[in-house]
C-alpha cells in the first residue's frame, strides 16, 4: 500500500501516461492491460495524488470508458481507498449515488458488499481509513451532480443526493420495500444484521422510485396522446430508454420490471398464498373421513370376535349338555388360533396405515368390501343364533368347524382386498399425461386400472418429487419485450353510431392492424434471452469459483490432531465461518435466476452445515442451487400445499377409460391431465436358425433397369 | 467404315417399355466406381469402372436397339457414365420423365477390330 514508485513518461506498452488531466480518446483497457500493478503505481500514472492500495481492475471493469470518464466518476478529488468494484456490483449506479450512498462517515447498516472486497472489514475500520476531508469530498460531489442537472434525466436522481448523507431514508424504504415483497431473505436481513443485503432494498427502492417516475411520466405523455392514432412502432418512450440505460448488466435480474398487471400497491402473490394457507388450516376437521375409518374398525374388530364368540358361547351356556371335545375338534382350535392371528398379521399390515388423502367421494371399492364383510358376519350370526344358540347343539365339534369356517371366509375375504386394493392397479393400462398449466413442464406416467380420484392423488405423489418447483418469477417476458406492445391503435368511427357492430369490427381491425405492423420483438426476446443466459453464466461461474475457495478454508480434524479447543469448531460454526465467502456470490446468482424466494439464508446455512457433515464436495453442495428442484426439496411448510381441487367432467368414481381429461387445481396453477390407453401389442415369433447366418462378399451388383 | 465405328462407338436409341407402373429398358447393369472391378467378366482392363451391360433379355426394348451384351456404355442422353457409381447409372436410365434414352456405347469386338486395323 504505500511505496509508490517512480514512473516514466512512457509505460512499457508506449502509451503516453495519464496524468490528472483528460487524455481524449484513450481507453481505460489499457490499465488492465498493465496486468495487475499496484495501484499506487497505476494511479501514479493516472492521478496526481498517492492512493494507497488500490488495484487497476476497478478501472478494467468499466469497459472502454475512456479515461476521462473514468476519472471524472471516481474522482471529484482522490477517493483513497475506494474499490470500484462495489460500482460495478450496484449494477452501473451512477458514480453520484453509489458516493452518495457509501460516503459520509460510517453509515451504520451500509451495504458492505464492496467492504468485503477489502476482506471483511467493518464499516468503521474502512472510515478510519477514510480521509478526513469525507464531507468536503461528498459536497464537491454535489456540486458536479447539480451540473447534470440540465440533462433532465438525471434530475430524480438528484432529490437523493442532495438529501445528503445524514439523513437515512433507509428504515423507510426497507418498510416499504418489505410490504411489496415479502423477499424472505431480506426480512431475515433485517433481523440479523447482516449488512450485505439491506443494500438489495436500497437498490430496489431506486427501482421502484425509478418505476413511479416512469409511470407519472407515462401518464403525463398520454394525456397529451389523445389526437395520434398510430405510433410508429420503433419508437420508445422516453423513459424506456433511461430505465434501461442505467441497468446495465449484473443485477438485470432484480432491476427490470415484470408486467404482471399488478399496480405497486395490490399485494403481492406471496402474501395471496399466504392468506390461502391460512384459511387452509383454519376449515375444520373433516368428520366424514374420521367417520368412514370408525365404521371400518368397529366392523373389522367385530368380524375378529365373532369366531372367538363362537367358540365361547356353548361352554359358557349350556356346558352340562355339550359333547366333550374329541382330539380332532381340539386340532381345530389350533387351526382356528393360527388363522386368527394370521388374519390379524394381515389386516394390520394391509389396512393399518395413515391415509395419504382424502377423497371427495366415497372410496368405491373399500366401501364394497366393507358391506361384503359386514353381511358375512351378520349371516353367520344369523345362522348361529338360530340354529345353534336356539336349539342349544350338543356337538361341539360342529361348532368349532363352524367357526373354522367364519375365519376361513374372512381369510378369503382380505384376499380379495389386497387383489382390489393394491393388486389391480398395478399393471399398466394406461398413459397419462401431466401438463403444468403456468409453464408447460410435462410428465408421462404408467397406471393400472384406478378410478379418477385415486389417480388423482397418485399423481399428486409423484407431482411433487418429478415437477420443478413452481417459480412464478420465471413465467413472463420482459418488460422490454413487451413494451414495444403497450402502443396500441386507435380507432374511431366517423358517421353515425352503430355501438353494437362497431365493437367486434373494431376490435376485429386492431388486431388485424397490429398483425399486419412489422413487430420486432421477437428480435428483442431473442437478445434478451441470450443476454440472461450469459449473465446466468458468468455469475455460476463465480459462484463456483467461490464456493469452491470457501470449501478449502476448513478441514475436518483428524483423531490424532491435537488442536486447541478454541480452534475446533461444530459443523454450524464452521458453516457460518466459510459462508461469508461465497454469500455474495451466491445471493448474485440467486437474483439472477429468480430464485431468491425459495432460499433464506437460514437454509442455505443449514444445508451447509449438512454438506460439511457429510463431507461433501462443494459441487455436491451446489446442486441444489444450480438446478431448480422438485417441490418436495424446498422447505415444507411454504411450498407443499394441502388443498387441491380436482375438476372433472366424469364423475370421479368412474374408473380412467381411453380419452378422459381432468384437471387438479391449485390457485396458482393447475395440472392438466390427459389419459391414452396403452396400445395392445401384437407380438408374433420369428425363429432364426443360428447356421442361417451366411455371407457373401458384395463383388459386382448387377441391377436391371 | 464410317467415322464413328473407327472410334469404336455406337449410338443405341431405346424406347422404354411400359410395363404397368414402370418404364423398362430390359437389360442389366454392372460396375461402377463403387464396384469391384476385378469381378467384371466383360470389360478388357480389369481396373475399369465403367458401366457394363450385363444381360439383355429377350424381346425387349434394348434388344430391338441393337445393345448387345458386354457393351460398355460411356453416356445416357448425354450424361457422362464412366466415372459414376452403380446406383447413379441405375437412376439416370431409369427416369421416369424420359420415354427414350441414346446411348453411347463401346463394343469390345469394335475395338478390337479399329486396333486390328490401325496396327494393319
Amino acid at each position: 500500500m504505500v511505496g509508490i514508485q517512480e514512473d516514466e513518461e512512457m509505460d512499457s506498452l508506449g502509451f503516453r501516461v495519464t496524468v490528472g488531466g483528460s487524455v481524449p480518446g484513450e481507453d481505460c483497457r489499457w490499465l488492465s492491460a498493465w496486468g495487475g500493478l499496484s495501484v499506487a503505481q497505476c494511479l501514479g500514472r493516472t492521478v496526481g495524488g498517492s492512493v494507497p492500495g488500490e488495484d487497476c481492475r476497478w478501472l478494467s471493469a468499466w469497459r472502454g470508458l475512456s479515461v476521462a470518464q473514468c476519472l471524472g466518476r471516481t474522482v471529484g478529488g482522490s477517493v483513497p481507498g475506494e474499490d470500484c468494484r462495489w460500482l460495478s456490483a450496484w449494477g452501473g449506479l451512477s458514480v453520484a449515488q453509489c458516493l452518495a450512498r457509501t460516503v459520509g462517515g460510517s453509515v451504520p447498516g451500509e451495504d458492505c458488499r464492496w467492504l468485503s472486497a477489502w476482506r471483511g472489514l467493518s464499516v468503521a475500520g474502512f472510515s478510519l481509513r477514510q480521509a478526513h476531508p469525507s464531507s468536503k469530498i461528498e459536497s464537491l460531489r454535489v456540486t458536479v451532480d447539480f451540473l447534470k442537472v440540465p440533462l433532465g434525466l438525471k434530475k430524480p436522481v438528484l432529490k437523493e443526493v442532495a438529501v445528503g448523507p445524514p439523513k437515512r431514508p433507509q428504515p423507510a424504504a426497507l418498510e416499504r420495500y418489505k410490504a411489496r415483497r415479502s423477499d424472505a431473505m431480506d426480512t431475515e436481513s433485517q433481523y440479523s444484521g447482516y449488512s450485505y443485503k439491506s443494500g438489495h432494498s436500497r437498490s430496489s427502492r431506486k427501482h421502484r422510485d425509478r418505476r413511479d417516475r416512469h409511470r407519472s411520466k407515462s401518464r403525463d405523455g398520454s394525456r397529451g396522446d389523445k389526437s395520434v392514432t398510430i405510433q410508429a412502432p420503433g419508437e420508445p418512450l422516453l423513459d424506456n430508454e433511461s430505465t434501461r440505460g442505467d441497468e446495465r448488466d449484473d443485477n438485470w435480474g432484480e432491476t427490470t420490471t415484470v408486467v404482471t398487471g399488478t399496480s405497486e400497491h395490490s399485494i403481492s402473490h406471496d402474501d395471496l398464498t399466504r392468506i390461502a394457507k391460512d384459511m387452509e388450516d383454519s376449515v375444520p376437521l373433516d368428520c366424514s373421513r374420521h367417520l368412514g375409518v370408525a365404521v371400518g374398525a368397529t366392523l373389522a374388530l367385530l368380524s375378529f370376535l365373532t369366531p372367538l364368540a363362537f367358540l365361547l358361547l356353548p361352554p359358557l351356556l349350556w356346558r352340562e349338555e355339550l359333547e366333550p371335545c374329541g382330539t380332532a375338534c381340539e386340532g381345530l382350535f389350533i387351526s382356528v388360533a393360527f388363522k386368527l392371528l394370521i388374519l390379524l398379521l394381515g389386516s394390520w399390515a394391509l389396512f393399518f396405515r395413515r391415509p395419504k388423502a382424502s377423497l371427495p367421494r366415497v372410496f368405491v371399492l373399500r366401501a364394497l368390501l366393507m358391506v361384503l364383510v359386514f353381511l358375512l358376519v351378520v349371516s353367520y350370526w344369523l345362522f348361529y343364533g338360530v340354529r345353534i344358540l336356539d336349539a342349544r347343539e350338543r356337538s361341539y365339534q360342529g361348532v368349532v368347524q363352524f367357526a373354522v369356517s367364519l375365519v376361513d371366509a374372512l381369510l378369503f375375504v382380505h384376499y380379495l382386498a389386497v387383489v382390489l386394493l393394491e393388486l389391480r392397479q398395478l399393471q399398466p393400462q394406461f398413459t397419462l399425461k401431466v401438463v403444468r398449466s403456468t409453464d408447460g413442464a410435462s410428465r408421462f406416467y404408467n397406471v393400472g386400472h384406478l378410478s379418477i380420484q385415486r389417480v388423482a392423488v397418485w399423481i399428486l405423489e409423484k407431482y411433487y418429487h418429478d415437477f420443478p418447483v413452481y417459480n412464478p418469477a420465471l413465467l413472463n417476458l420482459p418488460k422490454s419485450v413487451l413494451a414495444k406492445k403497450v402502443s396500441g391503435f386507435k380507432v374511431y368511427s366517423l358517421g353515425e353510431e352503430n355501438s353494437t357492430n362497431n365493437s367486434t369490427g373494431q376490435s376485429r381491425a386492431v388486431i388485424a392492424a397490429a398483425a399486419r405492423r412489422r413487430d420486432n420483438s421477437h428480435n428483442e426476446y431473442y437478445y434478451e434471452e441470450a443476454e440472461h443466459e450469459r449473465r446466468v453464466r458468468k455469475r455460476r461461474a463465480r459462484l463456483v469459483v467461490a464456493v469452491e475457495e470457501a470449501f478449502t478454508h476448513i478441514k475436518r480434524l483428524q483423531e490424532e490432531e491435537q488442536k486447541n479447543p478454541r480452534e475446533v469448531m461444530d459443523p454450524r460454526e464452521a458453516a457460518q465461518a466459510i459462508f461469508a465467502s461465497m454469500a455474495r456470490a451466491m445471493q448474485k446468482y440467486l437474483r439472477t435466476t429468480k430464485q431468491q424466494p425459495y432460499h433464506t439464508m437460514e437454509s442455505i446455512l443449514q444445508h451447509l452445515e449438512f454438506c460439511i457433515t457429510h463431507d461433501m464436495t462443494p459441487k455436491a453442495f451446489l446442486e441444489r442451487y444450480l438446478a431448480a428442484g422438485p417441490t418436495i426439496q424446498y422447505h415444507k411448510e411454504r411450498w407443499l400445499a394441502k388443498q387441491w381441487t380436482l375438476v372433472s367432467e366424469e364423475p370421479v368414481t368412474n374408473g380412467l377409460k381411453d380419452g378422459i381429461v381432468f384437471l387438479l387445481k391449485r390457485q396458482d396453477f393447475s395440472l392438466v391431465v390427459s389419459t391414452k390407453k396403452v396400445p395392445f401389442f401384437k407380438l408374433s415369433e420369428e425363429f432364426v436358425d443360428p447356421k442361417s447366418h451366411k455371407f457373401v462378399m458384395r463383388l459386382q451388383s448387377e441391377t436391371s433397369v | 467404315m464410317s467415322a464413328w465405328w473407327a472410334m469404336g462407338q455406337q449410338r443405341v436409341e431405346i424406347h422404354k417399355l411400359r410395363q404397368g407402373e414402370n418404364l423398362i429398358l430390359g437389360f442389366s447393369i454392372g460396375g461402377g466406381i463403387d464396384q469391384d472391378p476385378s469381378q467384371n467378366p466383360f470389360s478388357e482392363d480389369k481396373t475399369d469402372k465403367g458401366i457394363y451391360v450385363t444381360r439383355v433379355s429377350e424381346g425387349g426394348p434394348a434388344e430391338i436397339a441393337g445393345l448387345q451384351i458386354g457393351d460398355k456404355i460411356m453416356q445416357v442422353n448425354g450424361w457422362d457414365m464412366t466415372m459414376v457409381t452403380h446406383d447413379q447409372a441405375r437412376k439416370r436410365l431409369t427416369k421416369r420423365s424420359e420415354e427414350v434414352v441414346r446411348l453411347l456405347v463401346t463394343r469390345q469386338s469394335l475395338q478390337k477390330a479399329v486396333q486390328q486395323s490401325m496396327l494393319s
